[in-house]
């Protein structure tokens, strides 16, 4: 058979070929020489075969079938056979080859081999891709080499060290003599590769870390090694660019970093090299900053001076201005992890990283955006607020979502007015609406309905900015809440901030409308616009046209819409007397978690203030738990939702139907009940025991909890008397007696009771809601509280008297003991 | 420590790769074209830094071919561009004045230089005239066997 073909005639052929189906062709037609060579146990083209084979490994062609053929090469007593063996071995077999572990032998062998360069190819293999199992077997024989005096040795026993460590970290204390002189060479390689023998050794196990600071005083040696690296004249084997040895230096500042990090000693020790190195030298090329790269990332992990870290910052800050792009990228990655600590510091440099958000490079914007963020605080939020949105306007759309997010999070902690953080929101929703974050919609509505000195500015600059664009949701959708809820602002022509607009009601139906029919809205915008046409029927006098547009999307093929459609629908006909109050404006939410966006979309129930559902209500879509004022006196997180029940003027049927139509209820809400208006009990459906209250108090149980006086100021007196209700004994069954010792009536009395969230509170319709005067009668109420562990309750009382509203809020802590046992 | 070493071309053909890690051949594939893909759609004038995964990716054109060095995210990338300097250095004074040719019809030459630069994603020798004289002595030991032996190398 003639001798296979060379190598570089293999590549040069190879290369000829045209299409990647020549070339195909070729290879198989190679390989199935080299397969039948291979069979032939061929010693002496062996080697040039498998070259061959890795040649074609690398053009991505399969070579599995040349892996023993590496390990018979490895075998061979020629050197070029082991070289090419070797190579073979380190690109094919990979420790999850099966015949990885036949190598075991030979290397072993090898690394007793009378020549170096043998021992080195070994070492140089079991370093780079030797399994734990083959660490293990060979740990004995590269720790004997750590030993040698043999420079060339050494230096690539201390890397073979490193990696049977890192596969093996139990034998890292075998190892441990071998280091004692390591650092007293001369030769750089074995310096360098003993600095990271150390640097690991020290990095995974905190007792050699430990035992290196002090009994083997690493940290003066190194010092030492780093004042002559520095020191020393010029040495052209080790120069690069005027330094010497910048990849020793690097090593030995990093493993200065670790040794010094929090230890006075070692900290204190190295303060002076440190200064050394940062102030001496050459900042001409990359080499020179790399190193002072170096020097301050352990200066700002040490306990160093504060004159050191200041010098730290300022090397940080000069790097910002080099026109090396790769310095600016690598200062603003430095600055970033530093903010948190030396925040003055970096504060100083704020205009330089305000100026990269300009720059070119994509790299470079991300990281000065990111610090900018991590920069603004309440002097200079106005003026990086505007450089912010200047970016934002011109930055690339990978970056919108991001900067959005990051100007409401920086708005809402320290905008210096609720008018300038309404603008602020109104140019980002503008300017980068299609990329704000979906869970931005509730956040800013929340902002919103809680400025409230603002809702007629908001809801004129949100109209027009639905008049020149409908395509960004976040804006529209928000834009359509708002003139939901604050339409009757917006065509008053009432506002003090700008100059008022006028808009009629039918202008605003228009808008409304047209995002219903728009093609550019999607269906949760349809939503959000249906049910704000639906609130302007109580704020606007022409109710017809919404009538219509309601029955229209009576029949929508999106559900959605068509199920929204049909309850408002219903509201019209048989409900309009709940319309108003179910219409009402919304209270001032309270934010019941302190991180922001994502608790409040979890709540994705909520109400009409005057209507209990802490549940999901398929028509209403607004965001954050129901909320009166009275929660954010208990505390935002520890309350739950208030239950208030309405007097309705007129007799309506049974509240079962309305419990169909809002979907179902959890228990502890209890549905707006339609009680005849005289009749002082109420027919509730009760899910607790679906019976009505009166039938269900036990009487046995009820003298045993003594009565309480809750509530007792300005002529009006408000009494507990406790129940067990029968079946179930975990209730406690509440009923206040209001009366009213002035001289006039006290009429649209309200109460209202919240409690912590452990428990769960009903209220059930009052009996009136005018309190008679001079104690003529009183006005009943049944509270339901299950689980009554030791009860507190907060209670919130309005009423008219004189024809002046009065409004009052109490604390109910003196429940008699037995009323929770 | 470093986790890979990529050399391709413009055209993204692969003329070295060096794994410091384990990988299923699946993995370095997917890595190569991810790599590949990622530098040669930079911009000229960007900085040489990327951001992959929990690796730092430094990058650097030398004529027509790219050099790919993945580190790990506390190394520092400023050296990392000397560590490629370094090698293309090497590859200049054994080569005289290396271009990508030579790498293509002597890749195992190249492949036996960074063997005696690094190991283990280290690096052994930090003296150019040390690693060279290494290259040196062992390509002399190969020519003596041949010789010897009177048969071509391979």
């Amino acid at each position: 058979m003639p001798a296979p073909i060379r190598l570089r005639e293999l590549i040069r052929t190879i290369r000829t070929a045209r299409t990647q189906a020549e070339e195909r062709e070729m290879i198989q037609k190679e390989c199935a020489a080299i397969r039948s060579s291979f069979r032939e146990e061929d010693n002496t083209y062996r080697c040039r075969n498998v070259a061959k084979l890795l040649y074609m490994h690398m053009l991505g062609y399969p070579a599995h079938f040349g892996q023993l053929e590496c390990l018979k090469l490895i075998a061979s007593q020629k050197f070029t056979d082991k070289r090419i063996g070797y190579l073979g071995a380190m690109l094919l077999l990979d420790e999850r080859q099966d015949v990885h572990l036949l190598m075991t032998n030979c290397i072993k062998n090898d690394l007793n081999h009378s020549t170096q360069y043998v021992q080195g190819l070994a070492l140089c293999t079991l370093g780079c891709m030797g399994s734990s199992e083959m660490c293990r077997d060979l740990a004995g024989e590269v720790e004997k080499l750590l030993k040698t005096s043999n420079s060339y040795l050494r230096k690539k026993a201390a890397l073979c060290a490193v990696h049977v460590i890192r596969k093996v970290p139990e034998l890292m204390e075998m190892f441990l003599p071998a280091t004692k002189n390591l650092l007293s060479e001369k030769n750089h390689g074995v310096l360098h590769t003993s600095v990271v023998l150390l640097t690991e050794m020290c990095e995974r196990s905190p007792d050699m870390l430990s035992h290196f600071r002090k009994n083997e005083k690493l940290v003066p040696q190194l010092v030492r090694i780093l004042k002559n690296l520095i020191m020393s004249g010029y040495s052209p084997e080790h120069d690069v660019s005027g330094i010497s040895d910048p990849f020793l230096q690097v090593r030995i500042l990093r493993l200065l970093r670790i040794l010094g990090k929090s230890d006075d000693d070692s900290s204190e020790a190295m303060n002076d090299i440190l200064a050394q190195v940062a102030t001496n030298t050459e900042t001409s090329k990359n080499v020179g900053n790399a190193i002072l790269y170096e020097t301050v990332l352990t200066i700002m992990d040490i306990k160093s001076e504060s004159g050191l870290r200041v010098l730290a910052i300022n090397i940080l800050g000069r790097f910002l201005l080099n026109n090396d792009k790769n310095i600016r990228y690598v200062a603003l990655t430095s600055l970033l992890k530093t903010v948190q600590t030396d925040h003055n510091a970096v504060q100083r440099h704020r205009s330089t990283i305000v100026d990269c958000l300009k720059d070119l490079d994509v790299s470079i914007k991300r990281r000065a955006m990111e610090l900018s963020f991590a920069l603004v605080n309440g002097n200079n939020i106005r003026g990086m607020m505007k450089e912010l949105l200047y970016f934002l306007d011109s930055c690339d759309p990978e970056f919108k979502a991001d900067c959005a997010s990051g100007v409401f999070l920086a708005a809402e902690k320290y905008a210096p007015s609720k008018r300038w953080h309404i603008d602020t929101i109104m140019r980002v929703l503008t300017t980068a609406g299609s990329y704000v974050r979906d869970d931005s919609v509730p956040n800013l509505i929340q902002l919103i309905t809680n400025s409230v000195e603002m809702h007629a500015y908001t809801v004129q600059r949100l109209y027009k900015a639905l008049l020149d664009d409908i395509s960004q949701q976040p804006l529209v959708q928000v834009a359509s809440w708002c003139i939901g809820e604050y339409g009757d602002l917006l065509v008053s022509g009432q506002c003090e901030e700008e100059e008022p607009i006028q808009v009629t009601e039918d202008e605003v139906l228009d808008v409304l409308e047209g995002l219903l029919v728009s093609n550019l809205s999607t269906p949760v915008t349809r939503g959000y616009s249906l049910t704000a046409i639906m609130k302007l029927s109580t704020r606007f006098s022409g109710v017809n046209r919404i009538k219509k547009v309601v029955s229209i999307y009576g029949s929508s093929i999106d559900v959605e819409l068509q199920q929204r459609a049909v309850e408002y629908n219903a509201l019209f006909k048989k409900y309009d007397h709940m319309r108003p109050a179910l219409l009402e404006r919304m209270p001032i939410m309270e934010k019941t978690a302190t991180n922001g966006p994502t608790e409040i979309v979890q709540t994705n129930g909520e109400t009409e203030p005057s209507v209990v559902e802490p549940k999901h209500l398929p028509p209403v879509t607004q965001p954050a738990n129901q909320a009166n004022d009275l929660l954010d006196l208990l505390g935002g997180n520890d309350v739950v939702p208030v239950i208030q029940t309405t007097m309705p003027t007129k007799p309506a049927s049974a509240g079962g139907e309305l419990l169909d139509l809002l979907g179902d209820l959890s228990l502890s809400g209890g549905p707006a009940t339609a009680p005849a208006s005289s009749v002082p009990t109420s027919q509730p459906s009760f899910l607790l025991d679906g019976l009505s209250s009166q039938p269900l108090f036990n009487d046995i149980a009820a003298a045993a909890i003594p009565p309480m006086t809750a509530y007792n100021k300005n002529g009006l007196k408000i009494d507990f008397t406790f129940e067990r209700a029968n079946p179930n004994p975990n209730v406690a069954v509440i009923t206040i007696h209001a009366s009213n010792s002035t001289e006039a009536d006290m009429t649209e009395f309200v109460f209202q009771a919240a409690v912590p969230k452990t428990f769960q509170l009903q209220l059930l319709s009052p009996s009136s809601n005018v309190v008679p005067a001079l104690n003529q009668g009183t006005v009943t109420q049944v509270i339901r509280v299950l689980n009554p562990q030791k009860l507190r309750m907060r209670i919130k009382l309005t009423y008219t008297l004189k024809g002046s509203p009065v409004q009052d809020l109490a604390e109910v802590n003196n429940f008699p003991a037995q009323s929770w046992q | 420590m470093m986790r890979f070493l990529l050399l391709f071309s413009r055209q993204g053909k692969l003329r070295l790769q060096k794994w410091f890690t384990p990988m299923t051949e699946r993995e370095k594939k997917k890595i190569t074209r991810d790599m590949t893909t990622m530098v040669l759609s930079r911009q000229p004038r960007s900085c040489n830094f990327l951001h992959w995964k929990d690796l730092k990716i430094i990058y650097k054109r030398y004529a027509s071919l790219y050099f790919c060095l993945a580190i790990d995210n506390q190394e520092n990338e400023l050296i990392a561009l000397e560590v490629i300097q370094r090698y293309v250095e090497l590859l200049d004074k054994y080569f005289g004045n290396v271009c990508e040719l030579d790498i293509i019809f002597n890749f195992e030459k190249a492949y036996f230089i960074l063997d005696e630069f690094l190991i283990g994603g280290e690096i052994q020798e930090t003296s150019k005239q040390m690693v060279n004289r290494s290259i040196e002595a062992s390509d002399m030991l190969q020519e003596t066997m041949e010789e010897y032996m009177s048969k071509p190398a391979f």
